[in-house]
């Protein structure tokens, strides 16, 4: 599904990724994890195609296709769908209109028919379920004055909206309590099919008590520099990345 | 990826004024210049009579003794009024039927407009008065509504047939003193909309009046007055646009609203003159004055969209005169390109227990300028004057300008006067934000802007609000990138 080879990416000039390798198949989970600063987002951002980031070397192939030839909102309706670390307030555009929004335009530029307004309603109602999301959530203005934590799932339930079939998840858990960890991890394993993956990125082993991982990948310095499976969060979780400088430096 | 966006963007710049056309038309027009002579000639046109004559000689002689103060906001080249043609009327194609026909080049050209003249064809909920240039062509559904005793015409057709109303009301509330602009429009004013709702009578539709500047080198100096008489109520619509021009036109307008005791009048803009092009060259300037005065527990409410014209001067003013009156201000301005907007409103409180609102919201893309400019002025018999403001500007890159010049006045201590303002910049992290749900930049940027003007755009009728939503985001097409 998704060939990343030796990507180099960078921002003002500092490099940020150097050399990126993975490979993601239908049905996976992979999680990504390493200390600050080390490309995580960096990572998410690119396969977005935020042009903030410009990409330097290398290359990405998803579903068949150069992916860094495609525009942010083609990857979109591709099936490529970022939840924010850090998710973005639209004040006076109501979260039913945006969704409306990016569930038609998809639509459109995949040559599908809009939906309409009673289907529209009711996927929102079904989905709504699968984050545990409040009613009312849906009439504010895209995640303006939600809590850290409304934000995380507000994303999540973006994320059910649109059944992307590649999801990269940006510190999803972070600014989350035990609850609503709970929530949003039971919502992106509900959303999980065997023709989907999903890569997770996360500082933390407890994510991933809920959501397990097929692959675990350690970032550091802009390169993948190990890979195993689970097991291996809750090595670094032990050992802390201090085990993994030692390795590299 | 950055090369296909800035092509996308520059086709839409390229195109985004659909109302640039010319109607090929013979025109009657009096040369250009401006004299006493050229005063009494357009009264003569009209077969004014002597009241109105005097009137405007009045203004031109006061007018020819003022000069020009620019306080606004606004970089405003010098105007030559001897370079402008006052009065230029379309001259028929044809001979025509009845006085109440239309020549058939000037009906395409509304029709073009999305303004059909057939009253079949029309939205049943709107009757329109189409202005081009210095004359009236059409007011439709007149006789439904004369049926409930409105009167809704041309503004030269009620000086002929309502001569006493004009005279109790015109320069009432704008006296051709008042400023500038107003006195040159008391001089030279050629046509527009008059409006009359008599007492208990609501009007069971909207009226609506659609300007059309289409000779080249003319001014359009058009006048409006709507009298709303007691515990009456009307929905008004104002409409404009302007042929492509390399050209500046001026465009000077006065509208008089009288609200009396317990009347409502809604007075909704949706101005989209020719802005001129891309480098700032040419489009309309928008000089304007309007003001309302409203008698006791009446209540006027403007609402604009102002996306047109190289220049805009304008602030919609109410005049709270009668204890218990309401006025509100709702304003959408957007400026791009070489655009320069100084906007706002003036709410005077001289009743008591009187109340006004104001809502702005500014927008500025491109190199533009975009000013809010109020005056909140309570007297000192206005015992609990409430006014509450809210003045916002949205940036959109980094080579425009906003401002805010709020300007409070308070004479009775029992006044409560809020003012809030913020400004905000369309980030690029919302509009990646977008994309990433699938939502291109157009219309994500039509999405964030119409977000950020709903309070004001929920204020116009239905129709309105929709055309106001596209106008909007076409305004703004390639002004991020």
């Amino acid at each position: 599904m998704l060939k990343i080879k030796n990507l180099k990416a960078s921002i003002n000039n500092k490099e940020i990724l150097k050399g990126i390798n993975l490979e993601v198949k239908p049905g996976e989970v992979h999680a990504i994890m390493g200390p600050n600063g080390s490309g995580k987002s960096t990572l998410a951002a690119v396969l977005a195609g935020n042009e903030v980031f410009e990409v330097t070397e290398g290359e990405i192939t998803y579903l068949g296709e150069d992916l860094l030839n495609l525009s942010v909102e083609k990857r979109a309706s591709k099936g490529i769908f970022l939840g924010f670390q850090y998710p973005i307030e639209i004040p006076g555009v109501s979260m039913v209109n945006f969704m409306k929004s990016a569930v038609n335009e998809q639509r459109k530029t995949r040559g599908e028919e809009p939906l309409t307004a009673s289907a529209f309603l009711k996927l929102m109602r079904e989905k709504k379920e699968i984050v545990e999301l409040e009613a009312k959530l849906t009439n504010r203005s895209v995640n303006e004055g939600f809590s850290g934590g409304e934000k995380k799932k507000n994303e999540i339930f973006q994320m059910a909206m649109l059944e992307p079939k590649l999801a990269i998840l940006d510190e999803t858990d972070s600014g989350l309590d035990i609850d609503a960890l709970r929530i949003v991890a039971n919502g992106i394993n509900k959303l999980k099919t065997k023709d989907n993956a999903t890569i997770v990125i996360t500082h933390y082993q407890r994510l991933l008590d809920y959501i397990v991982p097929d692959f675990v990948h350690i970032l550091y310095n802009g390169r993948i520099v190990k890979t195993a499976g689970k097991e291996l969060a809750l090595e670094l979780e032990e050992k802390g990345y201090d085990w993994i400088k030692s390795q590299i430096d | 990826m950055k090369e296909n966006e800035d092509k996308i963007l520059d086709e839409v710049t390229n195109s985004d004024y659909k109302y640039g056309f010319v109607t090929d038309v013979d025109n009657d027009d009096i040369g250009k210049g401006l004299n006493e002579d050229v005063v009494r000639i357009i009264s003569s046109k009209k077969n004014e009579p002597e009241w109105l004559l005097d009137y405007r000689l009045k203004a031109f002689r006061h007018w020819k003794e003022m000069e020009f103060k620019n306080w606004a906001h606004l970089d405003i080249p010098e105007i030559n009024y001897q370079d402008i043609i006052y009065y230029s009327a379309p001259k028929p194609t044809k001979v025509l039927d009845s006085m109440d026909d239309v020549d058939p080049e000037l009906r395409k050209t509304f029709e073009k407009l999305g303004i059909p003249l057939d009253e079949q064809k029309m939205l049943s909920g709107v009757a329109v008065d189409a202005v081009i240039d210095s004359v009236s062509v059409k007011t439709t559904f007149k006789e439904n509504l004369a049926e409930r005793g409105i009167i809704f015409c041309s503004f030269s057709e009620a000086v002929r047939d309502y001569p006493d109303l004009v005279k109790k009301y015109l320069g009432s509330v704008v006296p051709y003193t008042d400023n500038f602009f107003a006195a040159l429009n008391s001089a030279v004013f050629s046509d527009g909309s008059f409006c009359y709702i008599p007492k208990g009578v609501r009007s069971p539709m909207e009226l609506s009046t659609y300007f059309r500047i289409n000779a080249a080198n003319t001014g359009q100096f058009e006048r409006t007055l709507i009298v709303a008489d007691d515990d009456s109520f009307v929905s008004y619509l104002e409409g404009c646009t302007a042929p492509q021009r390399d050209e500046n036109q001026l465009h000077a307008a006065i509208v008089e609203i009288i609200v009396n005791k317990g009347a409502e009048v809604k007075y909704s803009t949706v101005q989209n003159w020719y802005p001129g092009n891309k480098e700032g060259l040419g489009g309309i300037f928008n000089f304007v004055t309007k003001r309302g005065i409203i008698g006791e527990s009446g209540k006027l409410s403007w609402s604009q969209v102002e996306t047109g014209s190289a220049i805009t001067w304008k602030y919609p003013s109410c005049i709270l005169k009668g204890d218990n009156a309401i006025a509100e201000f709702y304003s959408v301005a957007v400026t791009n390109n070489y655009q320069q907007a100084d906007t706002g409103t003036k709410m005077i409180h001289i009743g008591k227990n009187t109340s006004s609102t104001i809502i702005s919201k500014g927008i500025s893309a491109g190199k533009s300028d975009n000013s809010y400019r109020g005056l909140v002025k309570v007297l000192k018999g206005a015992e609990n004057a409430r006014n509450f403001s809210q003045c916002d500007s949205l940036l959109l890159g980094d080579k425009c300008g906003a401002h805010t010049y709020p300007y409070i006045e308070v004479d009775n201590n029992t006044a409560v006067v809020e003012h809030e303002a913020t400004t905000s910049k369309i980030g690029e992290d919302q509009i990646f934000y977008c994309n990433q749900r699938g939502i291109p930049t157009e219309e994500a940027i039509g999405l964030i802007v119409n977000g950020y003007a709903k309070d004001v755009l929920s204020k116009l009728p239905m129709e309105f609000a929709v055309e106001a939503q596209k106008l909007l985001q076409i305004s703004l097409e390639g002004s991020v990138g």
